[in-house]
């Protein structure tokens, strides 16, 4: 088991499509967290900052970025990139830190200002060795394109249904209802889910994420140092930011190919079950200590893959987890009351360090309107494009 | 006038153009036999294996459909989209003796509705777009109909 790191402070900027630069988002969420943790933004000693690729070079060296925004101090810096996996890539860089006891307090910072529409290679010219370029060259292969090829898998090998994914939307959008920080925050009926233009079948508008600005922001701190500010802090008891075993036999995007299975078998626990089950490790808990989850459902259907890969139930079994109310508020491990990315949409580099805010509030008990009943154990998972694995364990 | 367009594959290397029995190019490590697509030419990635020397090889025609999906909206660039927009599917097909999933374009007739995991799909070559001198050609599955 690794060391645990205290959740002193969380915080973040609403999602939305608010068009400002997403260091204002950064920043905001960065001081609601040090409100929230009642520190001073001098103290911090480290500053991690999750990069974003799609606002020029301030994106890239996030981390410097928003700490020149909060005002210099001197404070040590880092700035990661691991895709949608880069908000937990920050937050293991700070916690290794806090944790190798090289610092105290650290500030994680996430934001992203996005585009309209598909998510698109970066940068010009033609990129024939950048499997992202050509993968879009050659198949028109948007995100989409691979959150559909998963979830017709699931109705050709379980039999799941359009209407089982559809009732993956209706319980986000009951979740994120009273959420402030979500975007979209209405409930739909599975009748206005199935009405809604078909995208890549089987999966249509409303079942699929959109693309979001937000910012979230986590101030961490050894137990030591949160013993002084803090009765009872929530922790990080694991992060998980593993990579697949060869060979991966599961398509990935932005991939052409699986990998070849011809001379070596297939690990026995495939890659995106191995990010959860790595953490649990961690952690020391298992699957059935959880009370609360959540997970990036990019699309409907890969909720409910995601159902199994944590261990919430075995291959096949989700649409039944779903349908009897086991993961709605009021069941036995809600996933997603936050409203998912169904009601956020997708902020990159801060979507895994918001997972992250909503469970630290779900574990004090302080989710007003989604409060999962008692919650002890959380966990959040999420996969960075090319390999990235991402997931938090929290507890309280 | 597209009969005086000459035919170019749409990517240089990845696959045999000749259009009645077109194939994937591949790799295969000398030393593991681990096969590679798109073609790894300079390491093997079984980690177990450090192999350096990589052969060309042809890929299974033929393979199993694992899943597909398809596009109502056109993609956007550097996907060159006919205007108008025409929605095409996408296969993930299995090939059985190199254990691995491919992805392809569906050939063109063949939607969602006719397709079903575990059909037989075989490789074709069709045009995915065209310029004023050249019509750029790329691999697709289409099913084996019985």
């Amino acid at each position: 088991m690794a060391g645990e790191v205290a959740v002193l402070g969380v915080g973040m900027h609403p999602w939305g499509k608010w068009g400002k630069n997403f260091v204002e988002y950064g920043v905001k969420a960065a001081r609601d967290a040090l409100t929230d943790a009642g520190i001073e933004w001098k103290e911090i000693q480290f500053i991690a900052g999750g990069d974003t690729i799609r606002n020029g070079y301030p994106g890239y060296v996030a981390g410097a970025t928003f700490a020149q925004a909060l005002g210099w101090t001197g404070a040590r810096v880092a700035s990661t990139y691991g895709a949608c996996a880069s908000g937990a890539q920050a937050i293991d860089v700070a916690r290794a830190q806090i944790l190798a006891g090289l610092c105290d307090v650290a500030m994680v910072i996430g934001a992203d200002t996005t585009p309209k529409g598909f998510f698109a290679p970066t940068g010009g010219g033609d990129r024939t060795q950048d499997p992202d370029w050509l993968r879009f060259r050659l198949l028109g292969a948007t995100n989409p394109i691979y959150f559909g090829l998963y979830a017709r898998r699931r109705m050709e090998i379980y039999g799941a249904t359009e209407r089982d994914f559809a009732k993956v939307r209706v319980k986000n959008g009951k979740h994120g209802l009273n959420n402030p920080n979500a975007r979209y925050r209405k409930e739909f009926t599975e009748e206005e889910v199935l009405a809604s233009a078909m995208v890549s079948d089987p999966l249509r508008l409303l079942e699929i994420c959109a693309t979001s600005d937000g910012g979230a922001a986590v101030v961490l701190s050894s137990m030591d140092f949160a013993r002084r500010h803090s009765t009872k802090p929530v922790t990080i008891a694991a992060v998980s930011t593993i990579t697949p075993r060869f060979p991966n036999v599961v398509i990935e995007m932005p991939n052409f190919a699986t990998d070849s299975a011809a001379t070596v078998s297939p690990p026995e626990m495939p890659f995106r079950d191995s990010i959860a089950f790595s953490a649990y490790a961690q952690a020391g808990v298992g699957p059935e200590d959880v009370n609360v989850a959540e997970v990036y459902d990019l699309s409907t259907a890969l909720e409910l893959d995601w159902y199994e890969n944590i261990g919430l139930c075995r291959p096949g079994d989700a649409e039944k987890l779903l349908r009897d109310g086991t993961t709605t508020l009021g069941g036995r491990v809600p996933v997603n009351p936050s409203g998912g990315l169904s009601c956020f949409g997708e902020a990159i580099p801060a979507q895994a360090i918001a997972q992250v805010c909503e469970l630290t509030w779900q574990l004090r008990g302080e989710a007003k309107g989604r409060q999962v009943a008692g919650a002890r154990v959380g966990i959040t998972v999420n996969q960075g494009l090319f390999g990235h694995g991402s997931a938090v364990v929290l507890k309280n | 006038m597209s009969a005086t367009k000459k035919t170019v594959a749409a990517i240089d290397g990845w696959f045999t153009t000749d259009e009645a029995t077109p194939h994937l190019l591949g790799t295969r490590c000398k030393k593991c036999g681990t096969y590679f697509f798109p073609r790894e030419q300079t390491f093997c990635r079984n980690p177990g294996c450090g192999g350096i020397e990589l052969e060309q090889v042809q890929l299974s025609d033929r393979g199993k459909l694992w899943s597909f999906t398809d596009n109502h909206y056109a993609p956007p660039a550097p996907y060159v989209s006919p205007d108008p927009f025409v929605p095409y599917a996408v296969a993930a097909v299995e090939l059985a003796a190199e254990k691995m999933v491919v992805l392809g374009q569906v050939a063109k007739g063949h939607g969602v509705a006719s397709l079903k995991a575990g059909l037989e799909m075989k490789l074709v070559l069709e045009t995915l777009f065209e310029d004023d001198e050249n019509r750029y050609v790329v691999w697709k599955w289409q099913p084996i109909v019985a």
